[in-house]
């Protein structure tokens, strides 16, 4: 559904180029819901809006929804529906009027009962006639995703969906994202900055951090592969920071070991049968702990592995 | 992309804001008054002149055209801060994503503005008339068609110029250093006419100049004159010039 190779964006500011987006290749498969991770400033956005045609990308190739990017932009945008990260809605503007505009603009047969249907669906029945800027967020948004669908897109691409959302809406949204793609087979494309949405809405994760995509695969997948179990130690004194880090690089289970003030992070391998063995090597090593945790690798887990840095920090 | 895709795509667009500017009555009314202050606060001062030196025309017949064109530059002028807006809520990359004509995504928003200096065009001369304004109606015809060729030009151009900038805090200062000038040596309120040399030399480069005497001709029932003759093709020019680097600019995007 989307095939890009080499996709990069230099732009021009008054401090000399900016490489926001340095090469990126992605594929994205019919019917699934592929979500693009990274912090704010990775280039998120200018993937999107090259993918989108609001943005000519300054090298590469790609494919949208089968027409070539560059040669036939419109054709892309004929098959796509975008939804941008603020929306797109005059809020003087009553909900249905914008709605009835974006079915004329992309010439969509049988107005009225499409757009009847798409409010039904998306929770907007009666709020037709209200202006988008009385509704709730949760409605706006709905609004939007229903403006990107009046057309029936094969493919949608969303940018930070639910940013801004109270939870329940959130929790409401990701299911009808979901029930676009089951329903229609609608390809779905987001970028979020929230893990716990990467987590359970998405099917495959592309995470991109400074202009460049740094890993992919599926959630479980990527927490797998890329990160193990993380191991916090608390040092009782920080003193020992220096010894504790000597003893546990030895240690074979033992692949990250990173040390800030007097806390040890650790990334192992199968970390409920290591624990025991770095607690004696620390022991060894004359090491006193204050307190020891264990836990399951989480996507900031794979973030930091793979960026060097905490999403949360970062974002 | 085809003509009648362009053209309908427009009048969807147009349909889209002039229901938007009929929504804010306030707002149109509001900018017909300005000129019609112009008009009752400032006219009686000139027509008390018992001839304005030059021209030997009655002080309306002066007066009148150049605040029709104050009212093409400032009325079409600030249209951009309508466009920033679309841009901030999102509304632009909105239509932009969509299959419509680039070129009637512009056009459709200026038709609407070109349709509200029309609207009160029309109502600055009836106020004129009113008060004593004595004029061809042929030539007042012409006047009108002058101006709102220029608004068209005026609208493009500020649209340009807000899709550079973005922000209303770099939009603002720089429509009023454009404008404010522009309008003091196109000879609105005064015919360059009364100008010293040097004033008058400078005047000649600014585009609404040529465009006022021409007005102004047209009202005095002057049609075969040079003042007309320059007035269009400028107008022609500046319209062109501007609807092709806004045309430009929609279909571009940002950079």
């Amino acid at each position: 559904m989307i095939e890009a190779r080499g996709l990069a964006r230099t732009f021009t500011t008054g401090h000399g180029p900016v490489e926001a987006v340095r090469g990126v290749d992605l594929r994205v498969a019919p019917g699934e819901i592929v979500g693009f991770l990274g912090p704010n400033g990775a280039g998120k956005t200018t993937v999107l809006r090259m993918l989108t045609t609001l943005l000519a990308p300054t090298a590469g190739t790609a494919t949208v929804a089968g027409r070539d990017l560059r040669r036939d932009p419109a054709g892309v945008r004929r098959r796509i529906g975008y939804v941008a990260q603020g929306g797109g809605t005059d809020p003087a503007v009553p909900a249905g009027e914008e709605l009835d505009l974006q079915a004329r603009l992309y010439g969509v047969p049988g107005r009225a009962a499409r757009i009847a249907g798409l409010c039904d669906r998306l929770d907007l029945a009666g709020l037709e006639a209200r202006p988008s800027g009385s509704l709730s967020g949760g409605q706006r948004r709905r609004l939007d995703i229903a403006l990107g669908l009046v057309h029936r897109p094969p493919l949608l691409f969303l940018d930070e969906p639910t940013t801004g959302l109270d939870p329940q809406s959130r929790g409401n949204l990701w299911d009808h994202i979901r029930a676009m793609r089951d329903r229609d087979g609608t390809t779905v494309f987001l970028t979020t900055h929230y893990l716990d949405e990467a987590d359970v809405l998405c099917d495959r994760l592309l995470i991109i951090d400074r202009g460049r995509i740094v890993a992919e695969g599926a959630p479980a997948e990527l927490k797998r592969r890329v990160a193990g179990d993380v191991v916090t130690l608390e040092l009782a004194d920080p003193a020992g920071a220096g010894p504790a880090r000597t003893a546990l690089a030895a240690h074979p289970a033992v692949r990250e070991a990173a040390v800030t003030g007097s806390r040890v992070r650790l990334t192992v391998e199968d970390g409920e049968t290591a624990l025991m063995g770095l607690v004696r090597a620390l022991d060894g090593a004359g090491v006193e702990l204050a307190s020891l945790s264990l836990a399951r690798p989480t996507l900031d887990d794979v973030f930091l592995t793979v960026t060097g840095r905490s999403l949360r920090d970062a974002a | 992309m085809s003509f009648a895709r362009t053209v309908s795509d427009t009048r969807l667009i147009f349909l889209r804001y002039l229901r938007q500017t009929l929504r804010s009555k306030v707002a149109v009314v509001f900018g017909a008054l300005q000129p019609l202050l112009y008009l009752v606060l400032f006219g009686p001062l000139l027509s008390g002149l018992a001839e304005v030196r030059g021209s030997g025309a009655g002080a309306w017949q002066v007066f009148v055209p150049g605040v029709l064109v104050q009212l093409a530059l400032f009325g079409a002028g600030f249209v951009g801060f309508g466009l920033i807006a679309d841009l901030r809520s999102g509304v632009v990359d909105r239509l932009r994503v969509t299959p419509a004509s680039r070129t009637a995504l512009l056009l459709g928003r200026v038709l609407r503005d070109t349709a509200v200096v029309a609207f009160q065009g029309v109502l600055l001369v009836a106020a004129g008339l009113a008060l004593g304004l004595r004029a061809p109606a042929g030539g007042i015809a012409v006047g009108l068609v002058l101006v709102v060729s220029l608004a068209v030009g005026v609208a493009s151009l500020s649209y340009v110029l807000a899709m550079r900038t973005r922000s209303e805090d770099a939009f603002a200062p720089l429509l009023s250093a454009v404008t404010l000038p522009l309008m003091l040596l196109s000879g609105i309120l005064l015919p360059m006419s009364l100008a010293p040399g040097w004033l008058d030399a400078v005047s000649r480069f600014t585009p609404f100049r040529y465009v006022v005497d021409a007005t102004r001709a047209a009202f005095l029932g002057d049609y075969a004159t040079a003042a007309l003759a320059e007035g269009a093709l400028v107008t022609v020019v500046l319209l062109v010039v501007s609807v092709a680097l806004g045309a430009r600019r929609f279909r571009a995007g940002d950079t």
